[in-house]
This record gives C-alpha cells, structure tokens and sequence, in this order.
C-alpha cells in the first residue's frame, strides 16, 4: 500500500523554488500513480520541474522530448531492421537473435529501468493531435509488448511521469482525464526576487530590486508580442552584473534589452512608451 | 461538501468525470490533503481540473461551496465514499457511468481509507504528525481529524489557515486565462483529418522493408536493398467562406473551423477564399473581402482534383442567386447558380457546409411548402449539403470519400 508516509515528498530544490499548490500537485501525481501535466507560459520553468523532481528525490531522469513527427511508438520502441540486414549480410554479430534489434524508447527505457526513475514528456503538444491518445494505454498499463519478439515490458515500478505542454494543440479529454494538472502561474515579484537570488546570491541589491522593476514594467505593457519570461530576466540580470555596470539607474534606458525583448516590434513599442512617457514628465514638470 | 462542488462544476460546464472523482477519493484516502482546507484545495484543484481555462470556475465554485460552512476534513471523505458507495440512486448517471463505477473497486478504497485510519490511530501519540490536541472521537462519526481543519497547528499555516485558502480562490486569480467560448476546435481539427489520402511521390529514399526481405530472400540472402518514395498527403482543398450579412451569427463557428483547417498538417494544399452571399464572378483572399481572385483564375488552376468545400447559409434573395450578377467583365455576368453549377461540374468532389440547422433544409425542408422553391434548396440540389456540426463534417467528407474511390 502507498501512502504519504512511505514516499518521499516533493518540497523542491536550492535552484528550484516551489510553492504549495505546486508540491501538493507533485505529491499527489506521486502518490496517485498518474502523470502530472504542467502547463504555464514559457520560461517559467516547466522542464526544470521535471529536473527538480529527480533531483529533489535522487532518481534518474528520462528526457522524451516530443518534435513534430515524433509518434508514440517511437518512445516504447524502435526496430533496427537497417542494422539487421546489414549485420545478416556482413556478417558482423547474430542477427538470427531479434532483441539485439530492439532499441527501446524513452517510454520503454523507463518501464525497463530496475529502479523507479522520473520521465519527462516535454512538450507533448508538439506531435500530432493524435499523439497523446496513443499513449494512453500505456501509461495507464504501464506496460507494452514487443510485437517483434513478443516479449512484454512491464514497468517494474510505475515511473513519476512528467509531462509538459505549450498549449499549441488541445490535449484529448481522454488524455487529460487521466492526468495530474498543474497551471504553473508566473512569479510575482517576490517569488522572483527569491528566483533570481537562487541564480545570482552575490547580485547587488539595488540592482536587483531596480533590474525587477524594470522587468515588471516591461511585462505590464499591453502592445508586446512576447513577453520576457523568468529565463530571460536571469539572462539579463547575468548580463547586466557581468558588464560591471554597479552603478545603473534602469530608469529609462534599459542596457541590453536584447536580452528581454526578443522581437522587432516589441523593440519599437517599447522605444514608442519610454518617448510618450519622457515628453509626459517634462510636460508634467514645466 | 464534496458533492456540491462536483455537481457545481458540472454545472459550469467544467467536465468532472468519474475518473477525476475517484482519483480524489484515492488522494483523501491517503490522506494527502493532510487535513487541510489548503492542502484539499490544491488537491482537488490539480485532480479536477485540467485545464487552466477552468481554474476560474474552481476558484469560484470552491469558495462558494465552502465559505462559512464549519467544515471537518472527515465529511469530506466520508460524502464522497457514501456517494460512490450508492452509484445506482443517482439517476443523473448514464448507463456507461454507472458501469464505469461498477468497476471501480470501492471497497478497496474503504478498505484503505479504514486501514489509514487505523494506522493513523496507532502512530498518533509517538509521531505528532497528525494534530489531535483535542478528543479523537471513534470510527462511525469518525475520521482522522476531529478538530477540524481550522485548527490545525503547525507548519506553515497560520491560524485560521483554513479560511486563508479560500482569500486564495476568492481573489481568482486565473480570470484571465478563462475562455467562454466553447472551443472545439480540437474536434473540428479531428473531423477534418477525415478528408486526407496519401499518395507515394517524391524522392525514391524510403526503405520498402517487405520488398527488400523479399528481393533477399530471392537473391539468395545477399542483401538486395528496395528503396520506394514517401507517403505524403495528397489531398488538396479550396475551402469556400461566406462572410457578413445572414452568416455574421456564425462568424465564430466560421474562425474555428478556418483555424482548425489552418493548422491542419495533413493536406498538401489549403486555399482558402470569402464571398459573400454567393459566388459573382470573383472570390476574395480576405476576410474582408480584399483581393480579389476571378473564378477564371481558379479554374485554371486547379485541376478537378482539388476538393472544394463551401461553407455558408445558402439563405439568400432568391434574385441574388437567379439573377444575372453584376461582374465586372460582361462575360462574367451570368447568374450566381451557373457559377456554382460550373464549380461543381469543374471539381470532381465537392460539398457544401450550412451552420444553420439541419431542420429547416434538406429532404424534410421540402415537405414544408412555405418554404420551398428557397435558394437553400436550390443550393442544396446542386451541392451535397451537410450541417456545420462536427458529426456533419465527419458525413460529408465520407461522402466525398465515396465519391473518389
């Protein structure tokens, strides 16, 4: 029987800082056996919670990460016909022995492991829509067979299965009937602040604090195409410490946005909002 | 307690099944909500719910329910086993719901809720993991925890730390990420997978592998490599849009349908274009009816192989379908009914998709006199015409299926 007290809970890493309602999501994924979906805009760190989880609970980790022709069978096995005819005409090694053919998959890898391990499906909305409804039986069975040799993989003990999506396709109901949700929400400022002195412990308080607001002020603006996420605040702020500027006023004008603003457009907008409020102060002030 | 959420959910249209239901019932069991309105919070959150366009509604729902109610975290658990526990007197269940729950072992779960309790019995006075400062009252009434969830110490909770969850759901947070809309546009993109053929062409770089065994086999085990050319769609489709006027009710439905077919990968070709009302002579590129294309230009290029979809209410004046329309070009004027009879005999399958309902066309339209002699009628002898559903979709594109093959 499992219960809370025999598994060991989820709480997070030094590098990664959770919060309740994303543990509870963990530790009852865990305890429940079935996958955890992870939803949230990009860079708020969804793969790293698949990392984080491993790491938190020394288990290895399996990355699946899922392109657009991946299909299902792909992560249970794969069938190395090209290698066994070449070794049938060549000569190199048994090719009457069929398992020395079979590759398995990020899926079978984890089934096969001796130990539990954690898989991550990253990005499981990049495949084709039918994609996850493929999976569904074995990831409820945790088990498949190995048509070729007939041998069936049974998941020794049942993986903690991470999965994350971009929300580009709509996930089967099926699918997500099954499935631990969690809606990974971005950080507000002071979950950040505790974000970015995990990354950088010997940043500058003012420029930090000064770095956050700037950042935040970016993000409110309505027009961006695409707005700065966790990965490139810490992105800038390592630029902005290694480029020794100490002393910064991020008042107005933001050094190296580059690093936060990845589009043209956002560029231009962003130069459009710094002149409308200009012209505003000194309108204000005369 | 647990009921009214469910059923309040349902009621909201977030989908709560048996599987979401039972999955909770095995979290409690384990005890994973420790006890705690929060912890039971975020629980219930992340087994319920699986979509972020919902947690809105969860947030509401959750705070409706449990705001100012004393609640015990063991009437929680015990609502939800009497509920599973009595499937048959719930009449609102369908017949595969209640076969679904036949199959549910519930006694297990009783079992290990029971088992649990007992445990928790056993270990209470050495661990002092579990709050019990007040009297434990016995099994029957029972639960683990008889003084509540608002009193529970400890850990991070402040006091009160049962109320401080709902300050959480009331200050609903995830309004933003709420949608209406009922978007279906996964079950319009499945639908339309239906109208897709593969076709081998291309490169020659594709193992044949039963024809390489094969020709191995034949040469006596030396190895005789058969390559072949890739299977890739081949289906192309010119997809037909009436916009404004009669259809502007439909408008939505029309951008679900134009974005699902837009991200489908399994064509070889999508061309879309609008018209309104009917087709005079030229299409347009736009929604808004910009660029122009003349019907001359796709007829030219596209051979009869291409499928053609039109999509509108075929509800018209019927001058307008009759009428010689007033193109441009002079030999272009001829009335919009000889265009799309041109279009049909040009294309060697085609259909027509009306979002208004199926009852007031089609076979059982012609009974009702009033209406007869309409140019959805007439339209609908030209165009096999199915309803904008997606079960509509789905018998269409069989139709066209039967017709090619």
């Amino acid at each position: 029987m499992t219960n809370r007290n025999q598994f060991k809970k989820f709480t997070g890493t030094e590098k990664y800082l959770t919060n309740r309602s994303l543990e509870s999501a963990v530790n009852c994924a865990i305890a429940l056996e079935r996958p955890l979906l992870i939803k949230g805009e990009p860079g708020t760190g969804k793969t790293l919670l698949a990392e984080a989880i491993a790491a938190a609970l020394e288990l290895p980790l399996i990355h699946w990460s899922v392109k657009s022709t991946t299909r299902a069978q792909d992560g249970l096995y794969l069938y190395d016909t090209v290698q066994r005819l070449y070794d049938s005409r060549f000569g190199d090694g048994d090719s009457k022995d069929i398992k020395r053919y079979i590759r398995l998959g990020p899926l079978g890898q984890s089934f096969a492991a001796p130990h539990r391990v954690v898989l991550l499906i990253d990005e499981i909305d990049k495949a084709d829509i039918e994609f996850p409804n493929d999976l569904l039986h074995e990831l409820d069975r945790m088990r498949f067979k190995v048509l070729e040799t007939g041998e069936e993989v049974v998941a020794k003990e049942r993986p903690i299965v991470v999965i994350t999506s971009n929300n580009e396709k709509e996930l089967p109901d099926a699918f997500l009937r099954r499935c631990i949700f969690h809606f990974i929400e971005f950080p507000d400022a002071d979950l950040m602040k505790k974000i970015v002195a995990v990354h950088h412990p010997k940043l500058d308080h003012e420029l930090a604090d000064q770095a956050l607001a700037a950042f935040y002020r970016i993000r409110g603006m309505d027009r961006l195409r695409k707005r700065p996420s966790t990965s490139e605040l810490i992105d800038w702020i390592t630029v902005l410490s290694q480029s020794g500027l100490s002393d910064t006023r991020l008042t107005e004008n933001l050094p190296f946005l580059g690093a936060l603003l990845k589009k043209e457009q956002d560029h231009l907008s962003f130069a459009e909002l710094v002149k409308t409020s200009q012209t505003g102060k000194r309108s204000s002030n005369s | 307690m647990i009921l009214p959420l469910l059923f309040e959910l349902r009621q909201r249209g977030v989908k709560v099944g048996m599987q979401e239901v039972v999955g909770l019932a095995k979290a409690l069991s384990y005890g994973l909500h420790d006890s705690s309105l929060d912890e039971f919070y975020h629980i219930a959150r992340s087994i319920l719910i699986h979509d972020e366009s919902n947690l809105d509604h969860f947030d509401q729902v959750f705070s409706h329910v449990f705001k100012g109610v004393p609640y015990a975290a063991q009437t929680l658990v015990k609502d939800l086993m009497d509920w599973l526990q009595n499937p048959l007197a719930r009449p609102e269940l369908t017949e595969e719901e209640k076969a679904a729950l036949k199959e549910l072992d519930v006694d297990e779960l009783k079992k290990l809720y029971e088992e649990r309790l007992k445990e928790q019995t056993e270990r209470h006075d050495g661990g002092g993991y579990w709050i019990g400062t007040g009297g434990r009252s016995p099994f029957g009434t029972g639960g683990y925890h008889p003084t509540g969830l608002s009193l529970r110490s400890g850990q991070n909770t402040a006091p009160g730390g049962g109320r401080s969850i709902l300050r959480t759901a009331d200050a609903r947070r995830y309004r933003a990420y709420r949608n209406d809309l009922v978007l279906d546009v996964r079950q319009l993109e499945v639908a339309l997978r239906k109208l897709r053929s593969f076709d081998r062409n291309g490169q020659v770089n594709e193992l044949d592998l039963d024809r390489t065994i094969d020709a191995t086999a034949r040469n006596w085990g030396d190895l005789e490599i058969v390559l072949r050319k890739p299977r890739r769609p081949n289906t192309r489709v010119i997809l037909m849009m009436d916009v404004g006027g009669s259809m502007d009710p439909f408008a939505a439905l029309i951008s679900q349908l134009f974005s699902a077919a837009k991200r489908a990968t399994h064509w070889k070709e999508l061309r879309t274009y609008y018209f309104h009302n009917c087709i005079y002579g030229r299409v347009y590129r736009t929604e808004g009816l910009r660029e122009a294309v003349s019907m001359r230009d796709i007829f030219k290029e596209c051979d009869s192989r291409y499928k053609l979809i039109f999509v509108g209410d075929a509800s018209m004046a019927p001058y307008e379908l009759l009428g010689d329309s007033w193109a441009m070009e002079e030999e272009d004027r001829i009335s919009a009914v000889h265009w799309l009879i041109a279009l049909r005999n040009h294309f060697s399958d085609s259909i027509w998709l009306n979002p208004d309902g199926r009852e007031k066309w089609g076979r059982e339209y012609w009974s009702n006199s009033s209406w007869s002699g309409s140019t959805v009628d007439t339209i609908a002898r030209i165009f096999p015409m199915f309803p904008l559903t997606v079960a509509g979709l789905e018998e269409g594109f069989q139709s066209m299926k039967r017709i090619c093959s």
